[in-house]
């Protein structure tokens, strides 16, 4: 499943992003930052959120934190995030610009 | 060595974790994942405190790895079964450790912690307490070690095989993704390296991709069978999971792993760097 316009937009959305660590210069970082969610709307815990490229290529991976946060430092451009999950697999493209990006990111059960 | 005796896979694993012999090690860069859970009667070796040298830029020389592993409870025949998070990178690189110090049985869990969480096989949070051994390292392999003077002298002349990110292989980006972006050296690549990023080498669970997958990566990427090869990335351990694949698994006969990698050649001064996507000229 595959969808490309969930950035959370604005002030509307909550407040995603657990703290970023002091010495991270956000007006030279972009950052990528959002909750892995069920469809029911459940953070997922413990899932491995990957960060791929234009072309598709992995970049980077994390775990997501208890509340099912993840966070990435990456470049302006687009990239891909999927999830995989004991409660399933999901992915967003995203388009990103230099700050924080807010971006929620469902999974489900095939 | 071979895919049979170098990696063991989950069900394996699950089969043997109370048998006499096989001594269960995850190594991570983060060891409160550990703590949280781990495989039952595993021990823990955190790649930082434990495996590099706390003064010297260096890891720890043969007596502090003979002294680590007295002091866990392994001995010289164990078996010893490394895993860990980051798709095994830390455990590759702990891998690349126990062959350097001569240790007879290592083997990696295909699949690392990611597998095992995924397929919710069972955690534990006890602590084991392995009686303290007398371990002996052997001398260092230096025939599995690269250093600076021998990667730059192998520029155009052996294979250079760069496992970052192809941004990081160009020079847009100078760390992997999940960790912020300001560093002090410069971005780039070392001239004539082949780009196959360590990802390729997996597949999304974290277990290695088949021997005939392997060996077509690597061809196709420009990998010339004939000569020695020199693996590297940033601090030394995404080089070591391709170091994994390309002697252990593929049994290429010289394979170095150059753990100095970007983090100091990208800070020498006067080497030659390449920008953008291709290799570049010798």
């Amino acid at each position: 499943m595959t969808s490309t316009s969930n950035i959370a937009d604005g002030c509307a959305a909550p407040d995603q992003s657990a703290p970023i660590p002091a010495g991270v210069d956000l007006e030279k970082e972009t950052v990528i930052t959002g909750i892995v969610s069920t469809a029911d709307g459940d953070a997922v815990g413990g899932a491995y959120v990957r960060l791929l490229d234009s072309t598709g290529e992995f970049t980077a991976e994390v775990v997501s934190s208890a509340e099912g946060v993840f966070r990435f430092f990456a470049a302006p451009g687009s990239w891909t995030l999927r999830a995989l999950s004991r409660q399933g697999n999901g992915d967003i493209s995203v388009d990103v610009t230099r700050g924080v990006n807010e971006v929620s990111l469902a999974v489900a059960a095939s | 060595m071979s895919r049979d005796t170098a990696l063991v896979p989950a069900d394996w694993a699950e089969k043997n974790l109370e048998t006499p012999g096989v001594v269960f090690v995850e190594v991570d860069e983060d060891t409160t994942a550990y703590d949280g859970g781990h495989i039952p009667g595993a021990i823990k070796i955190d790649w930082k405190k434990d495996l590099q040298d706390p003064v010297r830029r260096d890891f720890v020389n043969q007596e502090q790895f003979s002294a680590l592993l007295s002091e866990r409870g392994i001995s010289n025949d164990d078996t010893v079964v490394l895993y860990g998070g980051n798709n095994n990178w830390f455990a590759a690189y702990a891998y690349w450790y126990f062959k350097l110090y001569g240790h007879g049985d290592v083997k990696l869990l295909d699949g690392g912690r990611k597998k095992w969480e995924l397929e919710a096989r069972p955690y534990s949070k006890d602590v084991p307490n392995r009686p303290a051994t007398q371990y002996q390292a052997a001398a260092p392999d230096s025939s599995i070690r690269a250093f600076r003077d021998e990667v730059v002298q192998a520029i155009g002349a052996k294979n250079l095989v760069d496992v970052r990110s192809p941004d990081e292989f160009a020079g847009r980006l100078l760390a992997p993704a999940h960790l912020p972006q300001e560093q002090s050296q410069r971005a780039g690549h070392i001239p004539t390296a082949i780009n196959v990023p360590w990802s390729k080498a997996a597949n999304e669970d974290g277990t290695f991709k088949s021997d005939d997958e392997l060996a077509k990566l690597y061809s196709e990427a420009g990998l010339d069978n004939g000569k020695d090869t020199i693996a590297y990335c940033r601090i030394g351990e995404r080089s070591s999971h391709t170091w994994f694949v390309l002697k252990e698994l593929l049994g290429q006969p010289n394979v170095k792993n150059y753990d100095g990698s970007w983090t100091e050649y990208g800070s020498l001064i006067g080497v030659p760097i390449a920008l953008g996507d291709e290799p570049g000229e010798a």
